[in-house]
């Protein structure tokens, strides 16, 4: 199956006062159709940024970007800004953490919606109406004429999500980018949201990636994930593989440092040491190596590059340790 | 329910929030009843979880421990005496002896201060260590007791990360030896790697000053790790009270079983055996609570006397207290 969006080596930096933040240090990875990409990764760690690039939305003129996104045959990174207004919200939609904040409090959700319709697609008032009727009530908000008329902050944290989704679903798009999606809301909304997304990306196939810091979040819904760490993707595996067997300390350092329901309450918690690093100044060799248990000489020197855990796997990882060492648990 | 010897006792403590109209004629015309009467009691050295999503009265409840806010009914009694109704000065004890972390440390410290002389402050409102020198010797030993270098002690809180401001945020709580924490939320607006760690050094310090800890949190997983009891708040009352481990276990209280259902848990086997029975709809509005148990409009076991009357919190076999007719596992 080709793929549906490759994104190719991207780099993405910022000019700051503080000097060159270097956010996103070479990423490459590809979004099937109908699949579910998980990103994960600590605040920093270059997972949004990198999505928003893709998205056409750090241009600016302190910004570098370098790679590709090669979308449907087409480099994003090279389209006009033209074109990229035609793509977002029709071809690719995006979904934002906050859904108080990424709707306009001044007009009602049924303009909001009727907008997003009307300026990818020839369609009358009443017809965008009816459409955006219909994408409430698929969403699971009831009397959705009526909701039409009313303004976000006659919504809740979940409903907003849901008017969200409805949005980001009105073009039927072929690529959902969800970024921490349900970071905002309370648990037992999140998993309302969680499971309508699942939903209904098997009613539409629908290509996702998701974007999260929860490893709980992601293990539910991704297909494959990738593990971002100071701007590179340091392990990338299908979901079960990675969980089951993590490859490089910064995903092992992750499982253990939160607690679970389904383990014992009285095992104790295993930290990651220290904190996530710089990127104006990153580490030199593999960025985790200050923070790494067990780092050796190398490390500081030596870049590792994202390779197959052992031959003919899928399993990616950049670490230098050798896979006996990498699997022995600590 | 009582604890031996309790250093908190709450009982049939009430917080409604008027609801006001007009600017200069004040009247009112209802009340946010967001702790509408809770009991219960914290025993020497004991940690005691507070769960709960937003609105619940989880914070409220924290804050009325604390006396930031007088209630407007029940009863409040520390180390045996009561405080409910206590000014400014009777409270000077509790002011000392009992002390609070914050959510958010970028807002609970103050930018134009210095780290150490944020750390100092406890000591020179209740006129201890008089002496400068030996208030610079406290203050360094208390940033090494929570991890943080005692040379930034000249630095300002923005040279600090989030989990380095939270450490201040603990060494400033704990400067007086106080017997009582509050926690609110202290880890939630952490990274991961970064919240396994205050979660330790709360612990440590915990058993290393046996204090007694007050934790309050949405996240069932860290409430788990952390308490030797817990209360599930729901719309301003207590659902289920119950130890940690019998809690998790075997919940009594339908929207225990409802909130565990909902946490997703990082590993997708078990993530793909059930989906799980999500609750449906939101939490209602705490200014017009439903009739009967407030749980029934969401609540998949309710039977038409849950609409009517209010179960009590009572005692199960098994040594739960949960407040529901019909409580799961009977």
């Amino acid at each position: 199956m080709s793929a549906l969006l490759a994104v190719q080596d991207l780099k993405v930096s910022f000019d700051t006062e503080d000097g060159v933040v270097h956010a996103v240090e070479g990423i490459s990875y590809e979004v099937k159709p109908g699949k579910t990409l998980g990103i994960v990764g600590e605040s920093g760690s270059g997972k949004t940024v990198g999505t928003l690039t893709i998205m056409g939305l750090t241009r600016a003129a302190n910004t570098q970007i370098s790679g590709k996104a090669i979308f449907d045959g087409e480099d994003l990174l090279s389209a006009t800004e033209q074109q990229m207004r035609a793509i977002r919200g029709d071809e690719i939609a995006m979904i934002f953490q906050d859904p108080l904040s990424s709707l306009h409090p001044f007009f009602t959700i049924g303009s909001q919606l009727v907008e997003a319709i009307q300026v990818h697609n020839k369609v009358s008032k009443a017809a965008a109406r009816t459409r955006s009727a219909e994408l409430l009530t698929m969403v699971g908000l009831s009397d959705a004429r009526d909701r039409l008329n009313r303004y976000p902050h006659e919504f809740s944290g979940g409903m907003r999500q849901r008017v969200m989704i409805a949005m980001a679903l009105a073009n039927e798009p072929r690529l959902l980018i969800a970024d921490e999606p349900t970071t905002a809301l309370d648990v037992t909304v999140q998993a309302q949201i969680l499971e309508l997304i699942a939903d209904l990306q098997a009613q539409t196939g629908t290509a996702m990636i998701i974007i999260t810091h929860d490893l709980g979040v992601v293990a539910e819904v991704a297909d494959e994930i990738a593990v971002m760490y100071a701007g590179r993707i340091v392990e990338q595996a299908s979901a079960t593989e990675l969980f089951a067997n993590p490859q490089h300390p910064y995903t092992q350092g992750l499982l253990a440092s939160i607690p679970r329901l389904d383990r014992d309450r009285t095992a104790g918690l295993d930290p990651i040491a220290g904190r996530p690093p710089s990127l104006i100044a990153p580490p030199s060799g593999c960025a985790f190596h200050p923070r790494c248990p067990r780092a050796f000489d190398r490390c500081s020197a030596d870049l590792p590059p994202l390779e197959r855990a052992a031959a003919g796997s899928e399993h990616l990882v950049a670490c230098l340790l050798s896979p006996e060492e990498r699997s022995v648990k600590r | 329910m009582s604890a031996a010897d309790p250093l908190v006792e709450v009982r049939d403590l009430e917080m409604h929030f008027p609801l006001t109209r007009g600017v200069i004629f004040q009247r009112q015309y209802g009340a946010v009843r967001a702790v509408d009467g809770i009991s219960f009691s914290v025993a020497r050295g004991e940690t005691f979880g507070i769960v709960g999503e937003s609105g619940c009265g989880k914070s409220t409840t924290g804050r009325l421990i604390m006396r930031l806010l007088e209630p407007t009914a029940g009863q409040l009694f520390f180390e045996g005496e009561e405080i409910t109704h206590h000014g400014r000065r009777q409270l000077s004890t509790l002011r000392r002896d009992a002390q609070m972390v914050f959510q958010d440390p970028y807002s609970s410290l103050n930018p134009r201060k210095t780290v150490g002389s944020i750390i100092a402050e406890p000591f020179i409102i209740h006129r201890e260590a008089r002496d400068a020198e030996e208030r610079r010797k406290e203050v360094r030993e208390l940033m090494d007791r929570v991890g943080l270098n005692p040379e930034h002690y000249n630095r300002y809180p923005h040279q600090f990360s989030g989990g380095q401001r939270q450490r201040i945020g603990v060494a400033r709580a704990i400067a007086l030896k106080p017997k009582l924490l509050v926690a609110d939320e202290p880890v939630s607006a952490l990274d991961v790697s970064i919240q396994a760690q205050i979660i330790n050094l709360l612990q440590d310090l915990q058993s290393e000053l046996g204090l007694t800890l007050i934790f309050i949190a949405h996240d069932l997983s860290v409430v788990r790790h952390m308490c030797d009891r817990i209360a599930v708040m729901y719309l301003g009352k207590i659902a289920e009270l119950a130890e940690s481990e019998r809690c998790f276990a075997q919940p009594r209280h339908p929207y225990t079983g409802a909130l565990l259902a909902s946490v997703p848990v990082p590993d997708p086997a078990l993530a793909a055996a059930g989906r799980r029975p999500v609750l449906k709809g939101d939490v209602p509005s705490p200014s017009a609570p439903p009739p009967g148990c407030r749980f029934h409009t969401r609540c998949p076991k309710a039977q038409s006397l849950c609409a009517q009357e209010e179960p009590p919190l009572r005692e199960l076999p098994g040594g739960s207290f949960a407040a529901c007719h019909f409580p799961l596992g009977d």
